[in-house]
């Protein structure tokens, strides 16, 4: 590097790090597939339901909105979301992206 | 070039007029030229494209590919960011991680009665109760062996001998010493040892066998008598001074094997560093010495206060100035709090746990118990296992996950984590009740110290990158 000089023996290693070849770098194996398999909450530790690591929403793998899904679409067990099969069916027919639309889901008073 | 940029996480600080930066968590010390001091400048005030970078620089007369080359770099060590928050994964350490030092409590008896004492004293987390006050040559050799069967791999280890008081089993000491070095000889390897000691019962034949024995020494002293026997005294109240002045002469005089360092607890009555350190360095010539506030519940009457840390805090920055100086001239000034840093930053170390506890050190109590460090040892609460069965795999790994500075979040947005990693375990657990608790109530103290050393260290590595060198080799437990 030119203009940042590596003083301590990490910054030695970050520069060493730099200059490998990116093409390289870019062959690695991906990850294996599969890592999360939304089989619902019992079975995942569902991400999204938690912080991360900086203790705020804003750097998890889902927005944090995504969660009202995770009771109301694939799990059939009584949750605090209105159930869709049977009583609730419309309870989010307004809300097409839970993201930017999640003040239209419906009010219910059951 | 596409998306904006702005600045990474780091700490940025200036050493002899030169601006470095500090990558956090990364522990990478980079030194900025113009452009990049320029780009840091400029992405400090809000995100910018790199077209808008690159302008930035070329107005201030820098070449175009330069200017990029500027940008690339500073991506490449993550001082400028783009995109979303990367998060870092967790990992535990390996299970299997190898020690590399045994604190070897040969007894909990002391015959001093220091009022601050972890292990005697107000605060202790000690349940001595129905166990062993001096640990037998049986304890010790099974230690011995535990030590040398779980370092594969390393051809040093090292022992500490530590109390209570070590030297009431100095014949113990004489042992394990002539043991270890046998066990290690087979196995071509070889035992460090060192010892702490309240200096009370030195003799001139303990002092020839540690220095012929190359047996390291730090004594537990905190200044001149006056600011010494304020805590450091005898079950009658007597103070210590006195007894271990000669004594300690006496050691630093005949043992020339080792450097003898001096170990200060730094309490309410006692924060005048500068004297404490010229008493201890220049009347009685240590040739090290280190300074730590006592670990205490925030309300004993030998407690600081932030007042009084603010002043230690002062005291240590005139000795880090006057440290400073030395280096630049290429001496040793003998403040190890200064040394002991630096030696951190220059490896750039990025810690996952405060310490070596549990990891790649543990404590041994009198009776075999492994506890986590030797300030937890003899504790009920604490123990992992046995040097006869090993440790317990299942305790260790909740202490390491409770230590592990992903779980503090309070850390995550601190910059000199990869130093602190939330601070001793122990003082944690005095404090707050969970050794995986960060330490608070010193945030503050460790970022200005922190600051403070790491000027030091752009200094030298500006004005005498030489001096160096004598950090080059990791010193790790």
């Amino acid at each position: 590097m030119k203009h940042l000089r590596a003083v301590n023996k990490k910054a030695r290693r970050i520069e060493d790090l730099a200059l490998q070849d990116v093409v390289a770098l870019q062959g690695m194996a991906p990850p294996p597939p599969g890592l999360h398999v939304p089989m619902g909450c019992t079975f995942v530790f569902t991400p999204g339901w938690e912080v991360d690591s900086a203790g705020g929403a804003a750097g998890l793998c889902q927005p944090l909105e995504r969660d009202i899904y995770d009771c109301y679409v694939d799990c059939y067990w009584p949750a605090q979301v209105p159930d869709h099969l049977n009583n609730y069916p419309d309870w989010a027919s307004k809300c097409a992206s839970a993201m930017s639309d999640w003040r239209s889901l419906d009010l219910v008073f059951p | 070039m596409t998306g904006t940029y702005r600045t990474g996480e780091f700490h940025a600080f200036t050493g002899a007029g030169r601006r470095f930066l500090y990558l956090v968590p990364s522990g990478g010390i980079f030194e900025l030229d113009e452009a990049a001091g320029a780009v840091i400048d400029k992405v400090t005030h809000g995100e910018h494209s790199g077209g808008e970078l690159v302008a930035h620089l070329v107005a201030r007369g820098i070449g175009a590919e330069d200017a990029a080359d500027v940008i690339e770099e500073m991506v490449q060590s993550r001082a400028l960011v783009s995109g979303a928050p990367v998060l870092g994964v967790t990992h535990d350490p390996p299970a299997d991680f190898p020690l590399q030092t045994l604190v070897l409590n040969l007894t909990n008896q002391c015959n001093l009665s220091c009022e601050y004492c972890y292990e005697f004293g107000e605060d202790k987390v000690a349940t001595p109760e129905g166990k062993p006050k001096f640990m037998d040559f049986e304890t010790a050799k099974t230690s011995v062996e535990f030590l040398l069967d779980k370092s594969r791999g390393r051809r040093s280890v090292h022992i500490t001998f530590f109390g209570g008081e070590t030297l009431m089993n100095f014949p113990l000491l004489k042992q394990v010493v002539g043991y270890g070095n046998e066990q290690a000889k087979a196995q071509s390897r070889t035992i460090d040892f060192s010892l702490t000691t309240n200096a009370t019962l030195l003799t001139p034949a303990i002092i020839e066998f540690l220095s012929a024995n190359r047996i390291g020494v730090t004594v537990s002293m905190d200044g001149p008598k006056d600011m010494h026997d304020k805590l450091r005294v005898f079950s009658n109240g007597k103070g210590s001074y006195d007894i271990i002045e000669p004594k300690v002469r006496a050691l630093i005089q005949s043992h020339r094997t080792r450097p003898i360092t001096a170990r200060v607890t730094l309490t309410s009555g006692g924060t005048d560093v500068v004297r404490i350190f010229r008493h201890l360095k220049h009347d009685l010539g240590f040739h090290e010495v280190g300074f730590a506030p006592v670990t205490t519940s925030p309300d004993r009457l030998y407690a600081i206060n932030d007042r009084g840390m603010d002043g230690v805090l002062e005291q240590f920055h005139a000795l880090a100035a006057e440290y400073l100086e030395y280096a630049l001239r290429g001496e040793m000034h003998g403040f190890s709090n200064v040394s002991d840093t630096l030696a951190e930053l220059h490896q750039g170390i990025s810690k996952s746990h405060p310490c070596g506890a549990g990891l790649g050190l543990v404590g041994v109590g009198p009776s075999g118990d492994i506890a986590p460090c030797h300030r937890f040892v003899d504790s009920d609460r604490h123990a992992m296992g046995h040097v006869s069965s090993g440790i317990d795999r299942g305790k260790q790994t909740d202490f390491l996950r409770r230590g592990n500075i992903d779980t503090k979040y309070d850390c995550h947005t601190c910059w000199a984590r990869p130093v602190c990693a939330g601070g001793c375990h122990h003082e944690a657990f005095v404090r707050y009740g969970d050794t995986g608790h960060p330490n608070l109530h010193y945030c503050d103290w460790i970022r200005d110290w922190t600051d403070t050393c790491l000027g030091i260290y752009g200094a030298i590595a500006a004005e005498r990158p030489e001096f160096l060198e004598y950090f080059a080799e990791r010193k790790a437990a």
